[in-house]
């Protein structure tokens, strides 16, 4: 995953650096890609885990192409990993409906969803996700994320994120169980020196529940360091 | 004519004395007129690329004879002016001439009323000078004007003016940007709030929980939370990047105004800015405006004005002290200030006042019924008896337009109000006189005045999560072109749908304002319409051809914007 991460990231640089110069001045709804790294950072555990969180997009006001990739990687290699692929219209003032393929690996198996989420800012400030999960198994996902900004300072700001995952079915290869499979909640704290780039503190407690705690289980508080970025 | 000169922020220092028509203007000597004024009936100008350091750092400007602003053009009404405006660039150009009365063709606007003028072009402008006061010009192509293609147009009276004065200065007040629009624009879409250091904080929060407990803080937070909100959204683009310039002086250098003790000092203030509206003050003086939009207005005496972007007021003041006063004018959101001095000798400057705070956005400013919001929520709002019911009482025949809703608009007015003594989100209660609208009375009576004949209302409209700007919910690329017929008398009313003030600025036809006195309709190009508000004015349609309409700030224009075709 790491060298997939080298390859894509000039490629993604360069789509921002085309789209850039597409841009037609006047116009009110010009072309724009943008590459938002929200989480990169290294996790204070035995095995300290490096995990990923982003997002590119190319597209327009209303229509957008959305690449979204989490995981996490060790020195062992990635240990798990999941990428979507969608198309996103937006539906309201603050939501999108975006459908595409989704793609989770781990280190012994891969997996393809058909995708189908709803993503946007709630009343409160919210930034939320859900994406319904679909694969050829019959296996029926559904995750969930939101996460909150609270300003300290113009500068210094607290995040708290929420995700879970849920699953109608287990899958021994992706080894998680059915019903709720995993929570994770996440505090962090960065300090913008300007807005794209900032690094960040933080602590996340991840658990994993039912048959997916047989397949792996995990109750662990870790402190984390990152920086989060876009371009 | 082609001139590459250095603009620096210190270059500059336009002194106009070109329209003294007081008792002492034939005693006192002419100011001399600087490179950067020229009269007469035929001009030539030229837009090139410039370099300028404004900021201690190198960019390149579009400029037009090298000058940032560019010359001030001084015309005679009754006159006919000939204008060469030769295109350097490497891209098309134009110039548009704000608030001057002229054929459609003249009007300068790309693919309205004409193709532009393409790089190594000349276009040649002729129109017969039918007005006077102040006004500008400025490019209307893509985002040049940002880059510094602006300035003054003073226009000599053909009678004398109702009013003395024994030196006049010219101020064009703009907003300056080392990033390239597009960078700025781009940023805007991608975070609206990119440029906003001024955003609610939890310890805001905790403040109001402070002062008035935990519930009752969280409840009155509620409407901006379940809207998604921010009250603190004053202005798209800050100081963060831009550096405000007073007649192309930065606060460093300081545009210098000088004058003699007992002098009375016309002075012509111009928003040319971007995206910036700004408040006005000379602290220590008071300001009599005399005229708004270039059009002579009731004097009225106030101690600071907001200008939006594009209008333009004249005010005369008399020093009586032998020092140097600051001329100030503070950006709405209060992050930066452009700074001149008024002063008895060129070595002697003002020091900048104290910025106000900003003041966060009502529930007014959302176009909430006051009264009821205050019964329903128990607030504390003084309300002052409604001024306006009788503009809520005109009735003319309205003319449905088409309107859409979508992802494109977060918000309805739902009791948008006449607000034409409401000085605006920042300039509340501060304790100054500011000028408002229901203070521009037309000096001359307008009681012959035709009544509308029918009325058209238009909602400015946007998202400013997404960044999207639209009127009745519709951007200009989908929108049909307004249809005026030729001869009428339009009631135009507006309804502003978002938290931000919008400068609209309609081509070609005078705004006459309704502003409390039917008598006396203020005459204005560029009328700002405050968030949540209503306001209407009325427009003799009597210049046929293709006209453009549209909010002046620029990163709102290319949405916000109409073709009006009189027909």
């Amino acid at each position: 995953m790491k060298t997939l991460l080298k390859r894509a990231l000039p490629i993604l640089a360069t789509g921002v650096v085309l789209t850039q110069q597409l841009w037609s001045a006047g116009a009110d709804d010009p072309l724009r890609a943008t590459l938002i790294m929200d989480k990169f950072e290294v996790l204070d555990n035995s095995e300290k885990s490096r995990e990923w969180e982003g997002s590119f997009y190319v597209g327009y006001d209303l229509d957008k192409l959305y690449v979204y990739s989490q995981g996490a990687a060790t020195s062992e290699g990635l240990e798990w990993s999941q990428n979507e692929f969608v198309y996103s219209r937006a539906i309201a003032p603050f939501w999108d409906i975006q459908a595409g393929i989704a793609y989770d690996k781990n280190a012994d198996a891969s997996k393809t969803w058909a995708e189908l989420a709803i993503a946007g800012l709630a009343p409160y400030f919210f930034e939320t996700r859900a994406a319904l999960l679909l694969n050829s198994d019959g296996n029926v996902g559904l995750r969930l994320e939101a996460e909150y900004e609270a300003l300290l300072t113009q500068k210094l700001i607290l995040t708290p994120s929420l995700e879970a995952d849920f699953y109608t079915k287990e899958d021994p290869e992706l080894r998680i169980g059915s019903g709720l499979s995993n929570i994770e909640a996440g505090l962090r704290l960065r300090y913008e020196f300007v807005r794209e780039f900032a690094p960040y503190i933080g602590v996340t407690w991840e658990k994993t529940f039912g048959t997916t705690r047989d397949y792996n289980p995990v109750d662990e508080t870790s402190f984390l360091v990152g920086v989060r970025f876009w371009f | 004519m082609k001139r590459r000169t250095f603009v620096k922020g210190a270059a500059a220092v336009s002194l106009a004395a070109v329209t003294a028509s007081g008792r002492e203007a034939k005693t006192l000597p002419k100011q001399a007129g600087t490179a950067n004024i020229l009269e007469g009936r035929e001009f030539f100008l030229d837009i090139d690329y410039a370099p300028v350091n404004f900021t201690g750092k190198r960019a390149v400007a579009t400029a037009i004879n090298g000058q940032i602003p560019g010359p001030t053009l001084v015309w005679q009404e009754g006159e006919t002016v000939t204008i060469h405006v030769t295109n350097h660039l490497k891209k098309s150009s134009s110039i548009h001439w704000h608030g001057i009365i002229l054929p459609a063709p003249m009007d300068g606007v790309p693919g309205i009323s004409y193709e532009g003028i393409a790089p190594g072009e000349t276009f040649t402008y002729r129109f017969k000078v039918r007005q006077h006061g102040t006004f500008w010009y400025h490019s209307h192509s893509g985002y040049q004007e940002q880059t510094g293609m602006y300035g003054a147009i003073v226009i000599k009276p053909k009678r004398k003016e109702p009013f003395a004065y024994d030196r006049d200065y010219t101020i064009v007040l703009s907003d300056w940007s080392d990033e390239k629009p597009t960078s700025i624009y781009r940023k805007l879409k991608l975070s609206s709030d990119y440029y906003n250091y001024n955003r609610r904080t939890v310890g805001d929060f905790f403040s109001e929980v402070g002062k008035k407990g935990f519930t009752k803080a969280f409840s009155d937070r509620e409407m901006w939370n379940t809207m998604r909100m921010s009250d603190r959204d004053l202005s798209d683009v800050t100081g963060y990047t831009y550096t405000y310039l007073m007649h192309g002086n930065t606060p460093a250098t300081q545009f210098k105004a000088l004058f003699k003790k007992g002098q009375k000092i016309r002075l012509r203030f111009i928003n040319g800015a971007a995206m910036s509206i700004f408040d006005v003050r000379i602290p220590g003086l008071k300001m009599t405006v005399v005229a708004a939009d270039g059009n002579h207005i009731k004097p009225v005496t106030v101690d600071e004005f907001r200008i939006g972007v594009a209008e333009t007021y004249d005010v005369i003041v008399e020093p009586k002290s032998q020092r140097a006063y600051a001329i100030f004018a503070q950006s709405i959101e209060r992050s930066g200030y452009a700074l001149g001095s008024l002063t008895p000798s060129a070595d002697k400057l003002a020091r900048a006042p104290k910025m106000d705070k900003p003041q966060p956005l009502t529930m007014a400013d959302m176009g909430m019924d006051m009264a009821k919001v205050g019964s329903q929520k128990g607030m504390k709002m003084p309300m002052k008896p409604y001024r306006w019911k009788a503009m809520e009482a005109q009735k003319y025949p309205v003319t449905p337009l088409p309107m859409a809703t979508g992802p494109q608009n977060t918000m309805k007015a739902m009791s948008p109000k006449y607000r034409l003594e409401d000085p605006g989100v920042g300039l509340r209660n501060n304790g100054r006189r500011v000028l408002t609208y229901a203070d521009l009375k037309n000096r001359y009576s307008t009681r012959h005045a035709k009544k509308p004949d029918r009325e058209i209302i238009l909602h400015l409209t946007g998202n400013m999560e997404r960044y999207m700007w639209s009127i009745n919910g519709i951007k200009y690329a989908d929108a049909k072109p307004l249809l005026f017929h030729y001869g009428e008398r339009l009631r135009i009313t507006f309804i502003n749908d978002t938290m931000m003030n919008h400068p609209m600025h309609l081509h070609g036809m005078w705004s006459d304002l309704e502003s409390g006195d039917d008598n006396h309709l203020v005459r204005k190009h560029t009328v700002l319409v405050q968030p949540g508000s209503k306001i209407s004015y009325r427009v003799t349609v009597d210049a046929k051809g293709a006209w453009a309409y549209h909010c002046h700030l620029l990163y709102h224009m290319a949405g916000m914007f109409r073709k009006v075709v009189v027909v």
